[in-house]
């Protein structure tokens, strides 16, 4: 029960970090500071003056002698206790996830509230007190925000915006409409006495009734996730849950006016004042929103000097166009979500891959990380005994009003909506959108900012806010799950990305259009269709970089991906069975360019492995890339280091690499870099690799030319076909000819697949930052011509070969390969790079010292 | 209702067409309208030219595809009934229609809506999509930033997805299966024949 044993260890490491944290509080007797847990600005000013402290402290006792070490508490205390809650709250996760029983039964987001009531229950039996909380300023300054940004750049934007209609239809109207009747219905039952006796208004009921209405991303999402529903039902619950939140912040603002308004200066022309301010309010924070997004675009055309630090920018500016909303008491969260929807592709396409990924990760761990501090948050907030003023009637009525009311709000709205969708939303997707409606962190946030000078019940409130989210996070995100199997909700159809089926997606927008032409009228394709148009015309132009727009087909990027996920997937296979070793025993025929199947992969084999080891970091599929991480270059370094030394006395092998030697070295370390990953390099490296490279390409050119005569060009080609491959794919190899190389290569086995991998992944800018390369890397693309030629002469040979017996199972698809990448890796952006990163690292002396 | 059904009354074998296609009064006026207004000359019948009159249909890339499909072989017209029909693929489904037991398939059916896609690429009807004229497609849709190479091996790539008897073509069943998962009854269909 290894298990048990580390879940054991995890709960005593939990016990003694809040131990600790407890002590630390008991010891330093700050209680009112009440642990900020997440707060940057707060932090700043208790550090300031905590350092105020504790200089004067020291400054004013007098020191005998000079102390070695101090105790300097209070100079790191806050900080600290944020730094451990952090750590506490995240190793909450950690043991959250640790049983796959559990969380596919109980969602995460439950688990974590009940983490949170079991740290709760250790602060209270330590501190008879409740110590910390979530302060609503933290929680709407420093937490939500990641969330949102996170939500809605990864938003799967056509969906989001085909479905933008129904979205907004639930989004406004529907959170209005539970508002407005939750309130009602309260205030009713409460006039009828069913609550006893209360100080509350209609108004505040109102109040209530809209802090009440935010369905949570968060919650709902974590649940959704776990269930896999189809994409249109999950669109339209975390579409809706998203834009809810705006709406039901701008709706409490609206009231909470009302309220300090007081009930009799309310008339008619203040009501319609606040109608307005609601429509200002939201449109102007998804207009600022936009505003943001224009800008984050337009600047990531102009980042390209400073990667580094080009994913920080959108992240800094999402954040800003938060609080510019916020200043200008725009809606806040409308105008991150949509800065995080509107700028998603235009940064995609500016930005460089790696910054893309990079945002992605870090967007991701913001989020996630403050989405747990916030459920760990919620639980411990049920230790505040103030909070706990019991009104059964109040408390249950809620919970029954909100749940009644969202159905009959979903299901009259999706009536509405199903008399013009094209295809209608089923009954059983409208009742899990219902059930989904899961109250989260920004009630319990809305809830806890109420002013108690004006809403005497404000506990009453925030108890029966926290109830009714533990309630609808545990209880209907427990029931989510059987409910879906049970109803029978279709479920998201996991199919494998398919060339075919993107091509008649294509071929079907067109035939639609061409439809919708034909009978004469304006439909949802012309409009579809008119606003690409625009885009493509305008906007791109305006927010896109030049190089950028003039990127490659959808449909082709399709098929680059899927060739790499085959070429992954033709490696890992290969080596299950032990193997890849086929490339060896005919590596010799490679070097006598004998056209044969094994020669043929040998060539193919190292530019996918090439274009793997840089692709890593852009896919997404972790669980292959690691494999192929850990494998290639172990094997490619093997493998050749033998084939290598075999065919040194090979004369054509001889020939080859003196033209082409300049370009093999690879194998150093890089040096550290503030801002750049890249390998230092003499200018008269970069001039002479230049020269060389012009020098060879100019060749191929003449070659294709002058290639009139079938016989000689066929040669020729293969010989070409061979250095192109050396020089892109076949960099360990070439290593090898050196001979104590070998040996340092092989014998620190696992430093030097680090070290390749690393190159790989981190040197690759290295070339095309370097402007002098620039007009190499484009010319491939000529280059490729004799290539053409050359699949043309051999093709049927080729075809003759593809199914030779020892393809390994399951892959007949890489057998193509072979003819995609006479075209394709010549001219791949991946292999571009190699390709230009590749010469600046060969010169192994005027290197070498520089790391030795 | 008395300009609707004198309208009506107008176009011959109405209940038929109506019966087949499974539109409603309102759109078999509608088209039969715009059925008027393409017809410039009053022939009562279309012919490529009037199809190619329309602007937006000329930019389509595929849009010669489309007007071809319109017409059977070896026709030059069309009339407004084979037009109606035509148009009747792209009805999305009525699910709410209790489906009689006996009759033929309906034109929006699943199926039928694939027919007329495959047909697209089908030019010469020998009832499977070849590599060439896979080729054609994708040449006249992906337009220039794509090389030839590229195209031939999106092309390749394409038809060895798709075809399970690895003749080197895809017919209309592997056609069928290869699109299995894809959302035809929304893909192919229009929200205002609805």
């Amino acid at each position: 029960m290894a298990f048990l044993q580390q879940f054991a260890l995890l709960l005593a490491l939990l016990i003694i970090f809040s131990t600790s944290c407890k002590t630390a509080m008991l010891e330093v007797d700050s209680a009112e500071v009440g642990l900020n847990y997440s707060l940057k600005s707060s932090a700043i000013e208790n550090i300031s003056t905590s350092t105020n402290d504790s200089t004067g402290g020291h400054g004013s006792s007098t020191i005998t002698t000079l102390p070695i070490v101090i105790w300097k508490w209070h100079h790191v205390e806050t900080p600290y206790l944020v730094a451990l809650w952090i750590l506490t709250c995240w190793l909450c996760k950690l043991v959250a996830e640790l049983n796959h029983n559990i969380t596919s039964v109980i969602p995460e987001s439950g688990l974590l509230i009940m983490m949170g009531f079991i740290l709760g229950g250790i602060v209270w039996g330590a501190d008879k007190a409740q110590t910390f909380k979530l302060i609503p300023v933290n929680f709407f300054y420093y937490l939500l925000p990641q969330i949102v940004l996170d939500a809605s750049y990864c938003m799967p934007n056509k969906l989001f915006f085909s479905n933008l209609g129904a979205i907004l239809v639930h989004a406004v109207i529907g959170t209005c409409w539970n508002a407005g009747t939750v309130g009602i219905a309260l205030w009713g039952c409460y006039e009828g006495g069913a609550m006893g006796n209360l100080n509350i208004g209609l108004l505040q009921f109102l109040l209530f009734g809209a802090l009440m209405s935010a369905v949570d991303p968060v919650a709902v999402i974590a649940v959704f996730e776990e269930v896999h529903v189809n994409e249109v039902l999950y669109i339209l619950v975390f579409g809706e849950s998203l834009l809810n939140d705006g709406v039901t912040v701008v709706l409490y603002n609206v009231f909470d006016a009302f309220v300090s308004l007081g009930g009799p200066k309310i008339n008619a022309a203040e009501i319609i004042k606040g109608i307005i301010s609601f429509f200002v309010v939201s449109f102007g924070g998804s207009f600022l929103g936009v505003v943001f997004a224009v800008l984050i675009s337009m600047l990531t055309r102009v980042t390209k000097n400073v990667q580094v630090i080009e994913a920080g920018f959108i992240i800094v500016l999402g954040y800003l166009s938060y609080l510019t909303a916020e200043m200008l008491s725009l809606s806040a969260i409308l105008s991150i979500t949509f800065c995080g929807v509107c700028c998603q592709k235009y940064i995609t396409a500016n930005m460089d891959e790696k910054s893309v990924t990079t945002l992605r990760y870090v967007l991701k761990v913001m989020a996630n990380g403050s989405e747990t501090m916030i459920f760990v948050f919620l639980g411990l907030s049920a230790i505040d005994q103030n909070i706990w003023v019991w009104n059964t009637g109040f408390i249950l009525l809620t919970i029954l009003f909100i749940v009644i009311f969202r159905f009959m709000g979903v299901f009259f709205l999706n009536w509405l909506l199903n008399q013009s969708r094209l295809i209608p939303i089923d009954l059983t997707d409208q009742f899990v959108m219902g059930y989904g409606g899961l109250r989260g962190a920004v009630a319990y946030g809305l809830a806890a900012s109420l002013d108690e000078k004006k809403i005497p019940e404000k506990n009453l409130m925030l108890g029966t806010t926290l109830i009714v989210v533990y309630f609808t996070v545990i209880l209907q995100g427990i029931t989510m799950k059987p409910l879906v199997q049970w109803l029978k909700v279709k479920r998201a159809a996991h199919s494998d990305l398919k060339l075919i089926e993107k091509l008649n997606n294509r071929a079907f927008d067109h035939i639609l259009s061409a439809v919708e032409d034909i009978c004469g009228r304006i439909g949802d394709n012309w409009w579809t269709r008119g606003w690409n148009r625009f885009e493509e015309n305008y906007i791109s132009w305006l927010l896109m970089k030049p190089k950028a727009r003039k990127n490659r087909d959808y449909l082709f990027s399709i098929f680059h991906k899927l060739n790499l996920e085959d070429a992954v997937n033709y490696v890992s296979e290969g080596e299950r069975q032990g193997s890849l070793a086929f490339i060896r025993s005919d590596e010799v025929a490679n070097v006598d360019f004998k056209k044969q199947f094994g020669s043929e992969f040998t060539d193919v084999m190292p530019d996918i492995m090439v274009n793997m080891s840089n692709y890593e970091l852009g896919i997404e599929n972790f669980s292959v890339t690691s494999i192929v991480k850990d494998t290639i270059p172990s094997v490619s370094l093997d493998i050749h280091g033998k084939d290598r030394k075999n065919a040194a006395d090979d004369i054509n092998a001889h020939h080859l690499l003196q033209q082409h030697l300049y370009r093999s070295r690879k194998n150093h370390r890089h040096k550290f870099s503030r801002s750049h990953f890249s390998i230092n390099q003499s200018e008269d490296e970069v001039q002479e690799i230049f020269q060389r490279t012009m020098r060879s390409r100019l060749e191929s050119f003449k070659s294709a030319k002058m290639g009139v005569n079938p016989a000689k060009k066929i040669t020729k080609h293969h010989k070409k076909d061979l250095t192109h491959k050396m020089a892109n794919g076949h960099p360990d190899g070439t290593d090898h000819l050196y001979g104590d190389e070998v040996d340092s290569a092989v014998g620190s086995e696992t430093g030097a697949i680090r070290g390749t991998f690393m190159r790989d992944t981190y040197t690759v800018r290295a070339g095309i930052e370097n402007p002098v390369f620039l007009p190499a890397m484009d010319s491939p693309t000529h280059s490729s011509l004799p290539w053409l030629m050359e699949t043309d002469a051999v093709a049927p040979s080729q075809r003759a070969q593809w199914r030779l017996p020892w393809t390994p199972n399951r892959l007949r698809r890489l057998a193509p390969m072979r003819v995609s990448t006479c075209s394709t890796d010549s001219f791949l952006m991946a292999d571009l790079e190699e390709h230009e990163e590749k010469p600046q690292t060969d010169h192994e002396e005027e290197i070498r010292p520089v790391f030795d | 209702m008395g300009s609707t059904s004198s309208t009506l009354l107008k176009i011959p074998n109405v209940e038929v067409l109506m019966q087949e296609t499974g539109f409603s009064p309102a759109h078999i006026i509608r088209l039969h309208d715009r059925f008027k207004a393409l017809d410039k000359e009053g022939r009562g019948h279309l012919c490529p030219q009037d199809f190619g009159a329309i602007k937006e249909l000329a930019m389509n890339p595929i849009g010669d595809r489309i007007i071809g499909a319109f017409f059977s072989p070896g026709k030059e017209t069309v009339d407004f009934h084979t037009f109606v029909k035509i148009l009747a693929h792209f009805r999305p489904v009525d699910k709410d229609r209790p489906k009689e037991p006996n009759s033929p398939e309906p034109i929006n059916s699943r199926s039928n809506k694939l027919k007329f896609a495959f047909q697209l690429y089908d030019q010469d009807k020998d009832g499977k999509i070849s590599r060439d004229e896979l080729l054609k497609v994708l040449r006249s849709m992906l337009g220039m930033q794509v090389t030839e190479e590229q195209l031939e091996s999106i092309a390749d790539r394409t038809i060895q997805e798709a075809d399970l008897d690895r003749d080197e073509a895809i017919s209309f069943e592997e056609f069928r299966k290869s699109l299995e998962k894809v959302n035809i009854d929304h893909k192919m269909s229009i929200r205002f024949l609805r």
